[in-house]
């Protein structure tokens, strides 16, 4: 079975502070991660791996720096890591990045599963993986927290709901993403370790992915950002205390009062 | 400070890091109040491959050296001295294998060893053969195709959970400690049975255990080298396993100066934090200080090891000795700084003081060390 994992490297805290004037992530002295969530994805294709064999590449779109999370990623026993790094990249939101993605992994051809966490730690917008399904055609299990059977053709996996799960059968390939329910991530093995260190990271750029420059980078994005802030933190609320009536009363007076 | 660490090195280093911080730290009090063997943390320890550390590659290891074992062992140890000394008995137990076991036995026995499937006892002590190695009473019969071994080691860590042991034991008792035979004995063999499980001050988190030895035959394939080279073998392991015991000691010290310092920084009194006080500060130097000077020895010899220099007695002593003073004067000062609250069981303090105590005692008290220091350095000097 052959996987691809998609992931994202992001900054390593989850109260990130922000730039008021360029609405952008303030980057500098924060320690760059694996997103938390697709931590998962790799652990799971692993598991598949071992079961299954089959080969596991890891595809990331980033600055060049991001090749350490493609190699810590091989670390944990991914075989490959591609690196989709272009300037002409830069600026992509959710549908340029899952453009682009599948851009890679349509050269990449020879796969059964592509695999991503449910959101990023950082934009927490849940939409790279069901954009890159959309961009391929395939179909999508979001939210998946149990991969109960792999056939041939087929998988069947548990999918979270807010109350309780549903079960899926969806035929291969197919774009699963995944949330911490589903396994616990190994920590990195020495051996692993040492094969990342070698690890050649194959970069491509839109010389080598050739997409329509239209649907990459900023002016590919149709969304744009236009306000990012710090929601002020809430105060800590009243209590009204007494007896019922004497409470509903006061409570209806203070509702009254804050409308007008 | 920069020691100046390789590459592969500084992998072993932040890989036992992690385990100590992500997997051992959030469990320690537990195991220490259980005294369960800590199975779960032995499994991530031999998933992530440091059981390999001290095992060659030919035979399942990695990154086989003393250096990146004592690398290893402190870090776990900072987390939890309990936890680490059952992967550094696995080692000492594993080391008599390595250096003096023959092809067949090393194929035997060390692939299970380095993959962390199997973990592994030495067993020396008896009641009345503690610093004495030379009074050990367990024999060693030979009849046909096997030793009939007879006797009770005590002490013994990894005691009931390692599945290999290396036992010493007499084949001629008339020749003292030179009719003393080391043998690769397996849990389960007939007459090997384990006896009192001791309750101890630190370390809880690993087995210390009886053995007991009532007419087991051990098949004579599992003698190491031939008879009468146990106490050589011994003298040999020790060398070799005594920076890993100074690297556990060195790991409580640093464990324990962290949390003094994080301490520190957040207790407030007299409207300040402690940590702005001389006296506490100066504590803090000297610990800091303390510690450098005993991982300088400790790396130091563990090179000194890993380059083949013969004769290392002396500096393994040496390391072992001044590693674990350091590492009780700097747990207990730690102590100290969480004043009432470090002596309370709900702090991870006091745990470190416990553990500390018993890396000045075992594999050679401290006064033994010094009596190998001692003859050491006279000796040279005769020279």
């Amino acid at each position: 079975m052959n996987i691809i994992v998609c992931i994202k490297q992001v900054p390593e805290t989850t109260e990130v502070k922000i730039n008021p004037e360029t609405n952008t992530l303030i980057r500098e002295g924060v320690k760059a991660i694996i997103n938390p969530f697709d931590m998962y994805a790799i652990e799971e294709s692993v598991r598949l791996k071992e079961r299954f064999g089959g080969k596991i590449t890891v595809i990331t779109m980033g600055p060049p720096q991001a090749d350490a999370a493609l190699k810590e990623a091989i670390s944990l026993g991914a075989d490959e890591g591609i690196l989709l790094c272009d300037r002409a990249f830069a600026g992509s939101d959710t549908w340029a990045t899952s453009y682009t993605l599948s851009g890679a992994i349509k050269l990449i051809k020879d796969f059964d599963l592509i695999i991503c966490g449910k959101q990023a730690s950082d934009g927490d917008t849940a939409q790279v993986g069901p954009g890159i399904s959309a961009h391929l055609d395939i179909p999508q299990v979001t939210y998946v927290k149990k991969i109960e059977e792999v056939k041939d053709k087929t998988m069947r996996v548990e999918r979270m709901m807010e109350e309780g799960y549903e079960i899926i059968e969806t035929p291969l390939p197919a774009v699963l993403t995944v949330v911490k329910e589903i396994n616990e991530p190994r920590l990195p093995s020495l051996k692993g370790m040492m094969r990342a260190k070698s690890a050649k990271i194959t970069v491509w750029t839109q010389k080598e992915l050739n997409l329509d420059p239209q649907n990459i980078g900023l002016c590919g994005s149709p969304t744009q950002v236009v306000k990012i802030f710090t929601p002020v933190q809430r105060s800590g609320g009243q209590i009204i205390s007494g007896e019922a009536p004497e409470i509903a009363e006061k409570l209806a007076s203070l509702l009254k009062d804050a409308i007008n | 400070m920069d020691y100046l660490l390789t590459e592969e090195q500084k992998m072993v280093r932040d890989l036992a890091r992690k385990i100590a911080e992500e997997k051992i730290r959030p469990v320690a009090a537990k195991y220490d109040q259980s005294e369960e063997y800590p199975w779960e943390v032995i499994k991530v320890i031999a998933e992530a491959g440091l059981f390999g550390l001290f095992i060659p590659e030919e035979y399942g290891g990695m990154a086989n050296s003393v250096m990146n074992l004592c690398l290893a062992t402190e870090e776990l140890s900072r987390a939890c001295g309990g936890i680490a000394v059952c992967y550094a008995a696995s080692a000492l137990g594993t080391f008599p294998i390595v250096l003096f076991g023959n092809e067949e036995q090393k194929r035997k026995y060390l692939p299970d060893l380095a993959s962390g499937k199997k973990v592994a006892a030495f067993a020396v002590t008896e009641p009345e053969a503690g610093s004495d190695a030379s009074a050990i009473k367990t024999t060693a019969k030979k009849e046909g195709d096997y030793y009939v071994l007879n006797g009770l080691k005590h002490f013994i860590t990894n005691g009931g959970d390692a599945e290999t042991y290396v036992v010493i034991a007499m084949t001629d008792k008339t020749k003292g400690a030179r009719g003393a035979s080391a043998f690769i004995v397996e849990k389960g063999m007939p007459g090997f049975t384990f006896g009192k499980k001791e309750d101890k001050f630190g370390i809880r988190a690993s087995s210390t255990r009886e053995l007991i030895f009532t007419d087991c035959k051990v098949p004579k394939a599992n003698l190491i080298v031939k008879e009468g080279m146990g106490f050589i073998a011994t003298m040999r392991t020790f060398d070799m396993s005594r920076p890993g015991v100074a690297a556990q000691a060195l790991g409580i010290a640093q464990g324990a100066l962290d949390l003094a310092v994080k301490y520190a920084k957040e207790r407030q009194q007299f409207g300040k934090s402690i940590s702005s006080f001389q006296g506490i500060q100066w504590m803090i130097a000297d610990m800091a200080t303390e510690i450098e000077a005993a991982r300088g020895l400790v790396y130091s010899t563990a090179r000194m090891v890993d380059a083949g220099i013969s004769g290392v007695s002396k500096e393994s002593a040496m390391a072992k000795m001044y590693a674990s003073d350091v590492a009780m004067k700097v747990s207990v000062d730690a102590l100290q700084i969480f004043g009432g609250y470090g002596y309370m069981r709900d702090y991870p303090i006091e745990k470190y003081v416990r553990d500390a105590k018993i890396t000045q005692i075992y594999e050679g008290t401290n006064q033994i060390q010094r009596n190998i220091i001692a003859l050491q350095v006279i000796k040279e000097a005769a020279k």
